[in-house]
């Protein structure tokens, strides 16, 4: 079964990418430590710190994300079809109803997070809820459920809260560097020179690679997800249509960020073109009507 | 020496096989009985829907009577239905009949502006929905159990283990798409 190994491999990920968070984080500790002249002191600190990061990603990534997203709990009378709808979806699964939350935003939008199905969480836009038919809705949470079944939201989020702190560290190391703390220059000119520029090239590489990382995760399950709800719902016209229409809305849901846009459904920033080609290796989806029209294919 | 110890890891290996088979099959045919309760709970839920639906009807559309005596009846042969096999038709029957009450709603603006009418159309909608996805979830796991113990070399082993082949809850998917009716 594709499946169970898609499972395993995802699990897997989970926790390569969280050893090589921490291997990152403190190497990028030691290069830099050693730059700014603090010498091998910041590797301690650096172990403490990505050692506890990851767990906490494991078990409060999602709440983090939830936090991150500003939403409310759905309530079944107020969001009576997301409501049922999910509950449906779970029973059809065979995994406990996830919670529920709703993000009171015009934009549509959707995204699962939670370490397995026990723990999963979907939240969706009012606008998403409102603007899509009872079938099209259908349609979407059966995708997120997928990703909960899948576990591909254990390794997102993860991936989501890890990614995200390197950006922060690295932003945190620039400012540090205009804002003085060059000691020691003079006691190993040529070897702190170095250091310096490589730290420089770190700090400047390391939210790219994160970005990446981030990216390449989350593309090609979006297709087995999108497929595994059709499967679920076997009526994978209802996803196509609201694909369809999540295309055409034009609107930027400003409760995403960048450590969280691979977690929606369709990329929460719309277009911002700058290059086409740069701009593709960014993507954190692959293209919406090329998912549609591989469902319509089915 | 030799001999022995091939034959020796042959019996572990065929043990190691048939245990895991036996857990394999054991935890399918749990998840069957809870798929199984789901869908009860669901079609008790619809029958528990039923009686308000027709008094609010009978309230605006007092000609409709046969229609809404086709439900009742529907109803009651559904809940007196022990085996699974009457349960799926009664089940499917019922779907019919409801379906027919609701169309004629149409004919009834005062009805269908009626709040409890509508909160009814809506729920029991969704307990259409709840049905067909349990029935959906159930059957998907009947398939995999019974292709489980039918395939080669499990069908020999399950000689001996005796599990008996799982009955499918009425229609195919196919056919229950069709008869599953749409309020929007």
């Amino acid at each position: 079964m594709t499946i169970t190994s898609e499972i395993r491999s995802n699990i897997t990920k989970t926790y390569v990418f969280m050893a090589g968070f921490v291997a990152f984080v403190v190497l990028a500790a030691y290069v830099m430590g050693n730059a700014l002249g603090y010498g091998n002191s910041w590797m301690f600190i650096a172990v403490l710190f990505s050692v506890i990061s990851s767990f906490a990603s494991y078990y409060w990534g999602a709440d983090m994300v939830l936090a991150m997203s500003g939403a409310r709990p759905a309530d079944r009378k107020r969001d009576f079809d997301l409501f049922t709808v999910t509950e449906n979806l779970a029973i059809a699964a065979g995994i406990p109803k996830p919670k529920l939350y709703v993000i009171d935003d015009t934009a549509m939008n959707a995204f699962a997070t939670g370490r397995d199905p026990q723990h999963a969480v979907v939240c969706a836009t009012s606008g998403l809820i409102d603007r899509l038919e009872r079938r099209e809705l259908e349609g979407v949470i059966a995708h997120e459920l997928s990703h909960i079944k899948n576990f591909d939201t254990r390794l997102m989020a993860v991936v989501a809260i890890l990614a995200g702190t390197i950006a922060f560290l690295a932003d945190m190391f620039m400012r540090s560097l205009w804002w003085g703390g060059h000691r020691d220059r003079d006691r190993d000119n040529n070897l702190g020179g170095i250091l310096l520029i490589v730290g420089i090239v770190l700090a400047i590489l390391s939210p790219i690679v994160a970005t990446m990382i981030q990216l390449a995760v989350s593309r090609k399950r979006e297709f087995l997800a999108d497929a595994s709800g059709a499967y679920l719902t076997r009526y994978p016209e209802g996803l196509a249509r609201a694909l369809d229409k999540l295309h055409k809305d034009k609107e930027v849901l400003e409760a995403a960020t960048n450590a969280t846009a691979h977690l929606f459904i369709t990329n929460p920033f719309k277009e911002k073109n700058f290059g086409a080609w740069f701009s593709s290796l960014f993507d954190t989806h692959p293209p919406i009507m090329e998912r549609i029209k591989i469902l319509r294919a089915m | 020496m030799n001999v022995l110890y091939i034959f020796g890891s042959a019996i572990v290996l065929l043990v190691l096989y048939i245990w895991s088979l036996y857990n394999g099959l054991v935890t399918l045919k749990m998840q069957i009985e809870e798929a199984w309760s789901q869908i009860d709970v669901q079609l008790k839920r619809r029958a528990d829907l039923i009686p308000n639906l027709v008094n609010t009807v009978k309230g605006y559309a007092k000609h409709e009577k046969g229609i809404m005596d086709s439900v009742t009846k529907a109803r009651a042969s559904m809940l007196a239905a022990k085996s699974m096999g009457a349960k799926a038709k009664a089940s499917d029957a019922l779907s019919g009949a409801l379906g027919k009450l609701l169309a004629i709603a149409e004919n009834y603006p005062q009805l269908k502006a009626n709040d409890s009418f509508i909160q009814l159309q809506k729920e029991l909608s969704d307990t259409e929905d709840k049905v067909a996805y349990a029935r959906q979830y159930y059957n998907t796991n009947v398939m995999m159990f019974n292709t489980k113990i039918q395939t080669f070399p499990n069908t020999l082993v399950n000689e001996m283990l005796g599990f008996p082949e799982k009955e499918f809850f009425g229609a195919s998917d196919e056919e229950r798409k069709a008869v599953k009716v749409n309020f929007e």
